[in-house]
């Protein structure tokens, strides 16, 4: 079976302990996390994590059912990722000496970057988008000379009507 | 009414009907002990040589009687030495609630004395665990913890409960709480599909699991064979779910199944498989295992659907209702071909096997014990050699009557789960063990004798680790590395010491009268039968083999 790259949605109980038992669950099942985003939703009580990660059809399906299983997790979702909005944010401090920045200050506009910090020696610049596109700008700046790089892992919401805790499908048995 | 935390944990026991605990005093579970105490002429407490030994006695009455099982083990050692029980108990779904101390919470965190993360520690091996930082959430979280270790696919829950958080006291209500029935929707589709291929299939095979024995669906699923007409094999935790008096029942299929039920199970064109999750254990090569059939999965987990094999369908449940949906919609069926084809595997020669009975065999003294105990009785096993020749040669009728660990396949399994038995069902318990498992957990005999537990152990010596020498004699040109044994234990003193009556035989004139004495009181007694090393278990598919690799001899 072919394998990709998927994203995962899931809504858990805010609780102690519960991130261990979904990156838990991942690693005694032998499948790899990408990219893992977590934080807390409207309602205090309960988290939103955001998962990426590589496998085909059957250990896509399997993790969701496992991770359904886990008492601390209200629903999963494997997200339709031509359906999504993702976005993750990047941090990128590169070493440049005054007077060598018009370039990066050309690349960060264009790629809609901002400066965050600024000092006699180094730049600090943040970029947000989806993966391809951080990317992007990650391997244009690394000739400049990176020397530290920060990312938030993916985070993801549907488009639209497209909610985590939408209506259940309607599908009776008799 | 205003308790501490320590007498919550009783009233919710009680609350939940539990009568029977297992368990091991300590240091953070003094309170609760304190509590034990006054509350031991509604709950009774066994207290065990070692906390694994209670693990597995509380896992052991739980699978003999249906009711959850309760363990209490103190913090750090305590609770450690429960994580071999608890994951028996996972392996095999079994309902238990284990409930372990731990240090105040101002001393959490800091490597206190005795002091150990039990919910990181069993976090892989349990349905979920607790931690209680609240006296006032530590009803519920106890009521929870219940309702998990039942819910759907059963499963073993640890609570842990701080020191400080059982002297503290809170409100306290009665309440009970039942788990609630989450019904899968399987769609009208699957459900169609489901009879569709039922009706379709020329040579259906049934295959059941642990599923069957735990949601109590023997009746069903006996009722669902005759309907369709179709033979019924099980995995080795779906013995004692089909009476063996049942005639469509072949036995046990897999690795050392029957040869007739492997068979019948490769030549089927369907494999109705009802709660049961294909172990590798069962399956053999899990590619040619499904070559050309189709799989009907009907299992309360719907994460084990399509785990191990592909389905054609699933309909996921309990077992014991979806079996009789299919039952109320599907007409009486007849396959007298199929049938025909059944009869003359089971007929034929590769379908008995049978030991030499010109020495002292495992075959004819689980056939003597099988002969001279009631129906009923609940027969505990060990793990290895013994504990196939239980599987293969033992006539389970009656559901609930073998306890044997399948899944994690724990050595000293079978002591603790003895104990359970006879206590849960206030019977005497058989234990086959053999001599490298008996060693395991052997300071349960004085559990046996203190609280004089009317169990038959029979101890099947061969000097040897039987299933593994058995491997090295197959596929390590018989270099016995650490499995000849030749340990010397005198059995018989040994078992005196303990206050245990015990004998010892070597020839098959001595089995019969030995184990007509062995049951003649009601009390705890242990023979040791002296076999060869060389008995081996058979037949034998080979790991990721299919039945053309069958070792009958």
């Amino acid at each position: 079976m072919k394998e990709e790259k998927f994203l995962m949605s899931m809504l858990v109980k805010n609780e102690a302990g519960v991130l261990t038992r979904v990156s838990g669950l991942f690693a005694r099942r032998g499948f790899n996390i990408d990219s893992l985003s977590v934080g807390e939703t409207l309602d205090p009580k309960i988290s939103r994590i955001t998962i990426t990660a590589t496998g085909d059809d059957y250990v896509k399906e399997q993790i969701r059912l496992q991770l359904e299983k886990l008492h601390d997790v209200i629903i999963v979702k494997n997200m339709d990722m031509k359906n999504t909005v993702m976005r993750e944010l990047m941090l990128i401090k590169v070493n440049v000496p005054q007077g060598k920045r018009i370039e990066i200050l050309e690349a960060t506009t264009i790629f809609r970057a901002k400066v965050v910090d600024l000092t006699p020696d180094s730049l600090t610049l943040e970029v947000t988008g989806d993966t391809n596109k951080c990317n992007a700008f990650l391997e244009y700046m690394v000739p400049f000379g990176v020397v530290e790089l920060c990312r938030t892992g993916l985070t993801a919401i549907g488009r639209g009507k497209d909610l985590l805790l939408g209506e259940q499908e309607a599908n009776s048995e008799e | 009414m205003r308790i501490t935390g320590a007498e919550i944990v009783m009233k919710v026991l009680l609350e939940n009907g539990v009568d029977t605990i297992f368990g091991y005093p300590g240091g953070t579970v003094l309170h609760i002990y304190d509590e034990i105490y006054k509350y031991s002429d509604k709950i009774r407490h066994v207290t065990t040589s070692h906390e694994q030994g209670a693990s597995h006695a509380a896992d052991g009455y739980a699978r003999a009687t249906g009711k959850t099982g309760v363990v209490f083990a103190t913090s750090g050692p305590g609770a450690t030495n429960l994580v071999t029980g608890i994951a028996t108990a996972y392996l095999d779904s079994t309902p238990l609630v284990a409930i372990t101390g731990n240090v105040a919470t101002p001393f959490i965190g800091r490597d206190s004395f005795q002091e150990v993360d039990i919910c990181g520690v069993t976090m892989p091996v349990t349905k979920h665990n607790f931690m209680v930082k609240d006296v006032n959430k530590l009803a519920d979280t106890l009521r929870e913890a219940f309702v998990i270790a039942r819910a759907g696919r059963p499963g073993p829950v640890l609570v842990d409960i701080p020191k400080d958080i059982q002297i503290a006291t809170a409100e306290y209500e009665m309440c009970s709480t039942q788990p609630s029935k989450k019904g899968h929707n399987n769609g009208v589709k699957a459900f169609e599909t489901a009879l569709e291929i039922i009706r379709q299939s020329r040579k259906p095979f049934i295959y059941a699991g642990g599923g069957v024995v735990s949601s109590d669906a023997s009746k069903e699923l006996e009722l669902f064979a005759e309907m369709i007409d179709a033979p019924i094999g099980t995995s080795m935790m779906g013995i004692s779910g089909v009476s063996y008096d049942n005639k469509r029942y072949l036995g046990m299929t897999g690795m050392h199944g029957k040869f007739c039920s492997t068979k019948a199970m490769a030549e089927s064109d369907l494999i109705i498989a009802v709660g049961t999750r294909f172990s590798d254990r069962a399956t053999g090569n899990k590619v040619k295992f499904v070559d050309g059939k189709k799989v009907l999965h009907i299992d309360i987990d719907p994460a084990e659907i399509g785990k191990n094999i592909p389905v054609y369908v699933a309909l996921v449940g309990d077992v014991k209702e979806v079996l009789q949906k299919l039952i109320d919609k599907l007409p009486d069926m007849e396959r007298p071909e199929w049938e025909k084809t059944v009869e003359e595997i089971k007929n034929c020669p590769d379908s008995h096997l049978e030991m030499d009975k010109s020495r002292l065999n495992p075959q004819s003294i689980i056939e003597t014990v099988n002969k001279l105990v009631p129906s009923d009785t609940v027969i505990a096993t060990d793990v290895g050699q013994h504990q196939m020749w239980v599987a293969q040669y033992y006539k389970f009728r009656k559901p609930r009557t073998l306890l044997t660990s399948g899944g994690l396949g724990t050595m000293g399994f079978g002591m603790g789960a003895a104990i359970g038995a006879a206590l849960g069902t206030g019977k005497r318990s058989v234990l086959f063990t053999s001599d490298g498992c008996f060693h395991m957990n052997m300071n349960e005999l004085a559990t046996i004798a203190n609280n004089n537990i009317p169990v038959l152990i029979v101890v099947m010596n061969n000097n040897a680790l039987g299933m593994v020498r058995q491997w090295q004699t197959i596929f390590f040109g018989k270099r016995y590395s650490n499995t000849s044994l030749n340990r010397n234990t005198n059995y018989v003193k040994l078992a005196d010491a303990f206050d245990i009556k015990a004998k010892r035989i070597t020839e098959m004139g001595e089995l019969e009268d030995a184990v007509k004495e062995a049951l003649k009181e009601n009390r705890p007694y242990l023979l040791e039968a002296v076999i060869s090393p060389d008995e081996r278990v058979l037949p034998m598919i080979p790991p990721n083999g299919t039945i053309k690799d069958i070792i009958l001899k």
